[in-house]
Formats: structure tokens, sequence, C-alpha cells
């Protein structure tokens, strides 16, 4: 890189499922001085954090500096002994990352599972039972005159997005939102519901029943609806299904907020089932919130090369699926496994605290560009160059659209896929000869 | 002293976001151990926006800062996600992997105990 | 590699040989006349084929991965373990990228082209078509809903609209110019379709017959080396092979010397009759008769099987009327500015009278067509059903005791609105190694590109299959032709033995076939500014980050060519 100061633009952003593609970062001497046009969540990302430094390996406790080489030759072997790894994370990293990943569980016979297990696993699970009835981000700027955000807070988990595709956003049919209306539904008044046209404030753990007296009423049979559901009305949700009807085109972004209460996938099952049923009437898509920029990567990677979505069990030789059996947070409840490989996430920090005790019980191989609490329970520390950022690859959107992303500045750590291809070739060797 | 009951939350925020990959930061800390709740339930516990409040389920105990957020309702009461959010969030994931990070119900009152820092709260000294 | 194939009776009949007994060289990955230290592989009187060139399939991309995510239980079905040299396999419809490759090279097919790329994601249909071990690939691009198409069509600027055409097979890195129900699926992303070839597209004003008709102009300007590819609209209505006619008529007196100027896919869910599900019928003979009566249109088959499959179609429309048809789960993705989809999994029952018909109509079709040279042999898999049952689809057309067979276990209603209990011709060999091998690499016109034939040069894809077809009578020993094809003796990729009876042995990378059309940048010019619009203001993606990047074509064969 030269030591002159260049813009790069056309930056895909490394951050949430947004994955905004028109970033420019100024870059002088190999060193990212701005970025422009991010949202505080990419500029944060781009402009760097602290970084695990080196390779580290602990040893009585404490972690010792080792050299590249060393820490991927002890995890290595630590995988190919093992009788049942998790490998866990995988939502922010590249697709070729990705596909090295799952090469490595297939060979070792372990479990892998992505973020997505916590986040909208359970709407890929509806999808699995109901479909999946969706469109990409752009038929929404052109053409939605309603948009609905359910249990999801875009101000504060994906703050361009109404900019750049939804609310605000301008199309060849739409001229923003003069011509649109913004629904919100949520247990509380969030920063996006202080923007709509229309805020439903519903009960925690009601939306199945919400959900089923939509479904009722568009199917006409309002007589069986109770007065109130879920703390609406039946007056309401009755005006709410009119104004639904008549949209040209209507479109329902489901956030965490409908994946992680209570009756979790069949919350989904049932609002997608309500989107099919719209569809006689006008109209109708729906669109998950994917919250990591490359969990929906993962997602497509694990499809296409395993036939699974996510929480794969190879122990078997091929691929089995059977969510709730090896999910991550099921199988370290059932401390069922013998060694947790962490990439790119940070489970310690994001799970039940009671499941990341059994981490304390069995080797953890990290790797990350980023220490956290899984580095305090880790025993092999391998260093990640950032993607996105420091290495180029493939990303998915939270509307299945990929996009590659650049390379910006040279680093000197190794990317996630040059690390797991090393790896996985290590552990071909030790179980299966050269 | 006072002492709510509510449903608790656990959520992102954009102070979260843009800590999540620095969390062994002051940053971090201030960014996620708080609990949001509305004017009207902070008074009832009897704290002021900034003390130190404790929140319990029946999964365990989180100290974080109080906060005002007014688009709360009632007895409604959120926690960003990570770390603290999960000291109190419960491992069953009603065999689909998902815990309950959404509606878990809570008591939060008033303390005196100190917020912990990330390493102490996973107990690294 | 050398290799020396001893004694092999060949069909290769773009070189007219028609069951010679005969050696072939292999040499450096290609069929030579000679080789020096060749391995000897004596076949002994068994059929030797180049290797199978799959002309329309869905193996690859978004639609594709949406069936594999939405249906685990088909995943479940497929499953085999991994080996030192194989991946793990999953699916039986939709089945994985390693799956894909295998089970279509242990079949003795090397050559597969993705039938319909999102041009948008293009860039995923290239990700899983670089995953599929060992055969060679190329994609094609679905470019009639859109929007820059549509305003050319109705501006009739053909110079801009064979500018975009060009701009879009450079950026996807595509084969050809495929067409789905054209300004249905623009009406779809209202919710809506067209009901027949000249309704207007809602906002655009143009019709589907103008459409289709100025995408011709484009293909032929560009020289490019395939024609159009045609899915007609009103797919799976009944009554529909009126508008597939009309459809056919729209061309007919259009001609190029080297090729078809129109190639209709599937054409087995475009021809029928009657009005309702009631009077649902064959219509197969009308369709053969217009293909044979003309010699500038070419088909393939799409032919249904009783089976669990899964459908998948750019036409979004037309999935949606299956999901209210059927209430079974049902995937929809509309790609603005530019196509749709849907994905429903769907069970054809031979006792139900519509799928009966259908099974039929797939049959008649090959049958009633004098010209094998006209019809490539295709399942539309998986929409009709996985290409896994062509070795039962083979024995039905060689032996008409199997059709009768078949009959049987069928609803009776094929006695009488359908045409195949009356049909007594029985392909033979040749006639199936001209629909598998020689035809669909003429119509895709990569048999100048090495495919589809065993001639000095070509690329060295071979297929050995175990049955000696001098000795058996396929239209008796039926049973023979099902077992022979359900996996050969051996495949030959590039030279190399990749199959051996049943057993992946080798798992080389294949190549991406891409069409690279040369265009001045006058022409170019005057197209450039009006996209560069539409990212601007429509697209949700940065016209610089639009094009596949080289990084996911590591192994490419280009095929450029110069318009007119």
């Amino acid at each position: 890189m030269s030591a002159e100061n260049t813009t790069v633009t056309d930056v895909v952003c490394p951050f949430c499922g947004s994955l905004c593609d028109d970033l420019e970062v100024e870059v002088e001497g190999n060193k990212i001085v701005k970025v422009k046009k991010a949202c505080k969540l990419g500029k944060s990302k781009i402009m760097g954090h602290q970084r695990i430094e080196t390779p580290m390996i602990r040893e009585d406790g404490e972690f010792k500096e080792v050299t590249y080489d060393e820490a991927i030759d002890k995890a290595a072997q630590i995988l190919a002994d093992s009788k049942r790894t998790l490998s866990y994370g995988w939502a922010s990293t590249s697709c070729e990352a990705i596909e090295k990943g799952i090469h490595l569980s297939e060979v070792v016979g372990g479990v892998i599972d992505s973020t997505a297990s916590v986040c909208h696993g359970p709407t890929v699970l509806a999808v699995q039972g109901v479909g999946s009835p969706g469109c990409t981000l752009g038929e929404v700027k052109n053409r939605a005159d309603l948009v609905i955000f359910w249990g999801s807070n875009p101000v504060h988990a994906h703050p361009r997005h109404q900019a750049r595709y939804s609310y605000n956003a301008k199309g060849f049919f739409s001229d923003g939102k003069e011509d649109r209306t913004l629904m919100v539904f949520d247990v509380r008044k969030t920063k996006t519901a202080d923007k709509a046209d229309e805020f439903v404030q519903v009960e925690p753990g009601s939306d199945y029943k919400i959900f089923s007296a939509m479904r009722t009423i568009l199917s006409g049979n309002e007589d069986v609806v109770p007065d109130e559901v879920g703390g609406v009305s039946k007056e309401k949700l009755i005006e709410i299904i009119e104004m639904m009807k008549k949209a040209k085109f209507g479109v329902i972004f489901g956030g965490l907020g409908i994946t992680q209460s209570r009756c979790r996938y069949k919350n989904l099952e049932n609002v997608i089932s309500f989107v099919d049923e719209m569809n006689e009437h006008a109209k109708f898509t729906l669109i998950a919130m994917r919250g990591h920029y490359n969990i929906g990567g993962f997602g497509q990677v694990c499809a296409w090369e395993t036939g699974y979505p996510f929480a794969v069990d190879f122990s078997r030789g091929y691929a089995w699926y059977n969510p709730g059996e090896a999910t991550a947070v099921d199988v370290l409840n059932r401390k069922e496994c013998d060694v947790v490989l962490a990439v790119a996430a940070d489970p310690v920090s994001n799970f039940p605290r009671a499941s990341v005790e059994y981490m304390r019980e069995v080797p953890v191989i990290q790797v990350d560009p980023y220490p956290n609490p899984t580095t305090e329970f880790a025993d092999v520390v391998i260093p990640a160059a950032v993607a996105g950022v420091e290495a180029e690859g493939t990303a998915y959107r939270m509307d299945s659209i990929s996009i590659r992303m650049r390379k910006i500045i040279d680093t000197k750590f190794l990317s996630d896929e040059e690390i797991f291809e090393k790896i996985l070739n290590k552990v071909i060797e030790r179980k299966e000869g050269a | 002293m006072g002492k709510i009951n509510a449903k608790l939350i656990s959520g992102r925020t954009l102070d979260q976001g843009a800590t999540l990959e620095n969390k062994m930061s002051t940053e971090f800390v201030e960014a996620t151990a708080i609990c949001e709740m509305n004017q009207k339930n902070l008074d009832a516990l009897g704290v002021s926006e900034g003390d130190n409040v404790e929140v319990k389920t029946d999964f365990g105990t989180a100290v974080v800062k109080a906060k005002v957020n007014e688009g709360n309702p009632d007895h409604i009461v959120f926690v960003p996600m990570g770390p603290y959010a999960n000291a109190v969030t419960g491992p069953e994931c009603g065999g689909v992997g998902m815990p309950i990070y959404k509606g878990i119900n809570a008591d939060v009152l008033p303390t005196d105990n100190p917020v912990l820092d990330v390493k102490k709260l996973f107990g690294v000294i | 590699m050398s290799l020396l194939i001893k004694n092999g009776i060949v069909y290769d009949p773009i070189n007219n040989i028609e069951g010679e007994k005969m050696d072939i060289f292999v040499s450096d990955g290609k069929i030579a006349s000679d080789a020096k230290d060749a391995k000897e592989i004596d076949v002994n009187g068994k059929l030797v084929l180049p290797g199978g060139v799959e002309g329309h399939t869905h193996i690859a991309g978004g639609k594709v991965n949406a069936g594999r995510i939405m249906r685990p239980e088909d995943s479940r079905r497929g499953a085999e373990p991994r080996s030192k040299l194989t991946r793990a396999y999953s699916g039986c419809s939709v089945p994985n990228v390693y799956a894909t490759g295998y089970r279509y090279a242990k079949m003795g097919y090397t050559f597969l082209m993705e039938a319909a790329m999102p041009p948008m994601a293009a860039r995923h249909t290239h990700e899983e078509l670089i995953e599929i071990p060992i055969v060679d690939k190329g994609a094609m691009p679905v470019l009639d809903n859109h929007w820059m198409t549509m305003e050319c069509v109705k501006d009739g600027d053909m110079d801009k609209l064979t500018a975009y055409i060009a701009w879009m097979l450079k950026a996807t890195k595509g084969f050809g110019i495929k067409i789905v129900n054209p300004g249905g699926v623009e009406a779809w992303a209202w919710g809506k379709n067209v009901s027949d070839l000249h309704d207007r597209v809602p906002n655009f004003d143009v019709s589907p017959a103008e459409i289709l008709k100025g995408l011709s102009v484009a293909n032929e300007r560009l020289n490019l080396p395939h024609s159009i590819h045609v899915h007609c609209n009103r797919i799976g209505s009944p009554g529909n092979s009126e508008t597939t006619l009309e459809t056919y008529g729209l061309l007919s007196d259009v001609k190029n010397d080297d090729r078809q100027v129109m190639h209709a896919t599937h054409t087995q869910f475009h021809g029928y009759g009657g009005e309702n599900w009631g009077d649902f019928c064959s219509k197969a003979d009308e369709i053969a008769k217009y293909v044979n009566s003309h010699n500038n249109l070419t088909i393939d088959l799409g032919v249904v099987m009783f089976c669990d499959t899964t459908t998948m179609t750019g036409d979004g429309p037309h999935e949606f009327n299956l999901y209210r048809l059927t209430r079974r789960k049902w995937s929809n993705h509309d790609v603005e500015l530019e196509v749709g989809s849907g994905v429903v999994p769907f069970v054809y029952g031979p006792k139900i009278p519509p799928h009966a018909i259908m099974w039929a109509v797939g049959i008649e079709l090959p049958l009633l067509i004098d010209d094998p040279w006209k019809v490539m042999m295709t399942t539309d898999n998986p929409n009709g059903c996985p290409f896994t049952f062509y070795p039962q689809i083979f024995a039905q057309l060689m032996s008409k005791k199997k059709r009768e067979a078949m009959l049987e276990e069928v609803h009776p209603v094929v006695n009488s609105h359908a045409i195949l209990p009356s049909i007594d011709r029985e392909l033979d060999w040749n006639d199936i190694a001209i629909m598998t091998r020689g035809a669909p690499a003429r119509l895709l016109g990569i048999d100048k590109h090495g495919k589809g034939h065993l001639g000095i040069g070509a690329d060295a894809d071979i297929a050995i299959y175990d049955i000696a077809p001098k000795e058996v009578d396929p239209a008796m020993d039926y049973k023979s032709i099902e077992r022979a094809f359900s996996y050969t003796a051996y495949t030959i990729k590039s030279g190399e033995i990749v199959c051996k009876d049943n057993e992946v042995v080798a798992v080389p990378k294949g190549k991406t076939f891409y069409v690279d059309p040369e265009i001045d940048d006058s022409v170019m010019d005057t197209m450039l500014p009006d996209l560069k619009d539409k990212f601007k203001e429509c697209y949700s993606i940065n016209m610089a980050n639009y094009p596949v990047q080289d990084a996911y074509l590591p192994n490419p064969y280009k095929i450029s060519t110069k318009g007119t």
C-alpha cells in the first residue's frame, strides 16, 4: 500500500446484516484515518479496536505468546484428537473461511453451529415449516408503501436500514416516507417506534396470539376474536388488517423480539403464514433482520455444503440435523462436547451464564481478531485479520444478496480463511494420513 | 427500600454494538451493565438514574446501573445483550437451541454492590 | 494420463458414428489419434458415449439453496458419509453441491448448464458452481423482466438493448439469454401475472411478445453460441399449448444458418389442452407437429416422473399458484429490477389424473418429434423429477413394453386424454446418444468447444456403460437399460478416470464456461448512462460491487463472440 492518502470507495461494511456497500474509507500509509457514510457501528468497526496481538497457548493457567505455526499445530492436534468438537460462531467472517470451517467439522466428525441458533435460528426453523415469502431490499425501496418492523429496532441495530432500504429510502415507484406508512410493533416504545406513523404496543410473549388473531380476522372470522389480544384491542387489529389489505406492497421486517421470546419459532411460523395469506389480498413479503453481516452467508454456505443451514452434527460421517440436539447452547447444557472452537463470535458473553460454565472444563480454541470474555476461557488463541477490512471475502446481506468485501489495508495477521486452510490440512494429515 | 417485579428484555443498542468488538473496555461495561426502565419504576425503587441496582431472576443476579427510558411501559426493564444480561438468563432452549432472552421474570432492587468489570464477572482475577 | 479405450461400441452422433466398434485414444486431456504409453482399458463391446451434456438443470444458486434450506426432510433422504476422497452427500431433489457433482458424474454426465441465474445474485450461483466437483458447467442469466430490457423494448432501441445484454453477460459471467414468463414476473412483483403474449406489463407498457422478440434480436446481434432459451408464459396451466405455439410462431420467419433461433425449454410443462383440471389433456401432438415443420426451433423435454420432488423456477407467480394448489410450504424471492423465483415441494402421483397426463406428455414429445437433433433430454431437474430418474426415462423411450407396464399403474385418464398408449415408436441407442450428448452440445453451441462428441481434439469426456448394445435388445430387456444407465463402468473427465463402477475415484475441479460478447464502446456508451442512473436511484447495491469478480471463476473457459 502506498504511503499517500487514498480514499477507498464502494467499501462493504462488515458489521450488521444491512451490509451497506457505499462506504468510503480514507487510508494514510496503511492506516485507516476516516470512515465516511457509515453509521456509528460500522465506523467503530472499521476504525478498529484493541486486538489480540499474538497467538497464545495457555500453560499452567497463564497465556504464553507463541507463533502462528505453534498455535495452529496445537489447535490441529486438539481438534484431530477430539471426539466431539463444538465449532461455534462464524457469523462475522467470510464465506471462504466458513467453507473451510465446515470441511473441518466434517473431517473431525464434530458439530458446527452458527450464531443463528441464538438469533434468527427460529426464523429458519419456521421457514422449514412454512417457507419464506421474501424479496431483495431494493424491492422494498422501490415498491413498498407499507413498512412494518415487528420486534425489531433498526435505529439501534441496523442504523442505515431505513435510509437505504426501507422507510426513508426513495425508489422508482416511491418518494420515500412521503408515500409510506411505517408501523412498529414492540413491547416498548423504541427510537424506531418514535418515528412510526403507528406504534402498537404488545404484551411480552403475546406475538403468537396476535398473529393468530390477525389471520382469523383476515379469513373473515373476526367474530371469534376476543375484545383484546396481547394488549391490543380487537378494533385496532381489524383496522390494521383493513389497512394492510389496501397496501400495494407491504413488508414485515421481523426482529429478535419474535425469535427470542415465548413461542420462539412458532411466532415466525405464524407470521409467515399470515404473510402467505395476505398475498391473496395484497403483495406482502417478510424479511428477517439478520444481525451480523455474514450470518446469512453461514446459512447459505452450510446449506449448499451439507443440506442444512446450521446446527450440523457430523459424528455419523454425514450431516445430521436436529435443532435442539446439535444447537450450541444445548450441546453445552448437556456437557456433550470435549472441545469448543469459537470463531468470530463470543459465546461466553452471549450464551446464558449457566451454559458457558462447562467451557471451563474442556479445551477452548478461539479464533478472533478481538479479545473478549471467551478469551478468558480459551486455551489456544489465534488472532485473525478483520474480514472486510484486512481480508477480502464474500458476505451475504439479510436478503440473501452476496457482496464481495474489500481488503482496505495490509495486516500482519492471517485471515480466517488462511488459518483454517492450515488447520484443516494438518488435521487431515493427522487423522487420515497425507 | 423498593423492589419492583418486571419482565426483563435483553437486546441490541447502538452503544452495545459499537463496543461489542471491544468487550474488555470500560466503554463496554458502561454500554451493557445498565438497566433501563421508566421514571415511575425508578421512583418506586427509590433510586436515581446512575445508581446501582441488582437484577435478580431464577437464574442469577447482576449488578448494573439504573437508566431512564420513558419508552418502557411499567414493569418492563431492558438490559442490553451481553454478559450482564446473560448472568440472569436461563439455559433452557425449548428443544430448539434458543434460550428465552426476552420476557424473563425478574426482580429489580437497589444495591450497594459494585458493578463488576468483565473479568471479575467471570471470576478471573 | 494417456488412455486407450479398446473395443467399445461407440455412438458419437456429431461425428456420424453409430455403433461402430472402435478404439478411442486419449492424450493430454483430449481425444487423440494415438497416445504414447497409454493405459489400456478393454471395454469388450460395451457402450461408449461422449460425456453427457445436461442442457437445463437447477443445481446452483439462490432458489436451489432456498429449496435446501426449506427442506431438511429432503436433505435427510440422500445422506451418504464422507470418504477420504469425497465429501458427505445430502439430498435427493435438492442435493448438496458434492452429491450433485458426484451423482451426475457417476451417471456419465460431464457438462451441466444451470438453467436460471438471477443476475444480481450471480455471484451466489458461481460460488455454488465452483463447489460442484468434477463436471464443467455454465449458467444462464434471466434477462427478460428487467426494467432496462422492457424500457429498451418499449423504445424500440435495439442498440441499447444489445448493449445492456452484453453488459449483463459480462457482469454475470453468464452463458446466454434466459427468458422466464416474460412480463409476468414483473407483474408478480405487484402480486399479479400476465395472461397471454399480448398483455401489457403494468408500468412498462410492453407485451411478452415484444420482450421476447427484442431479446431475440439482441441475441442474434451478439452472435451468441446459443439461441434465446425460453420458459413460455402460462406454464403448467390447462390449455397453455395455445400460448406455447403462439410463442414459437413469434420467430417463425427468423433464420440463423448455424443453429435454432429459439430454444423452448421444459416443453412438457407447456403442452396441455383443456380449459380446467377436469378436461386437462395432452397436446404433445400439436407441439410435435410444429417442431416437425419448423427447422429454427428446438426444445428440451422436462419429463415428469412419479416422485416427491421440489419445484423451483424463476416463474414467481406460477410457484405462488402451486402453493395455493397444494398449501405446501412456499419460498419466494423477488429480485429488484430483474427477476423472481419460487420454490414449492411437490409430489407427482400416478393415480392423479393431471399428473398421469403430464408424465405422458413428457414421454410423448420425443416419440412424436421426428428429428432427435431438435430435442434435448431433460427433466428440468428437479421440477419434473430429479435427474437420477434418467435411466427409467431412457427405458421408457426405448421400450414400448416398459411403457405398457407403467401405463398399467397410472390413472386410466391417459387412455382418453393423452396419446402415449397409441405410440409404438421406440428410440434406439443413437437417438438417446443424440438427445443426451449431440443435440445438447450443438444446441448450446459448445460442440465447437470440445463438448458432446469424441472427434480428435474434443475434450476427453467419456462415459462407458456396462451394457453391450450389440447384444441387448432395449425394447425387450429394458431392465438392463435401467441398470446400465444408473452408473457408468467408467466416467472419464478431461482424460482422467473419475468414476468407476459407481465409485468416485478422482475429484478434479471442472471449468466454468461463460460467454464474453464483443461490443463497440460507442454502442455501450448509449446504454451506460441509463444503467448508472438505475444503480444510483433504484438498485440497493453499488454498480462497482455488482459484477461477478474473477475470484468466483478460478477455472474459467471464455467463449468470445463477435457481434454484427
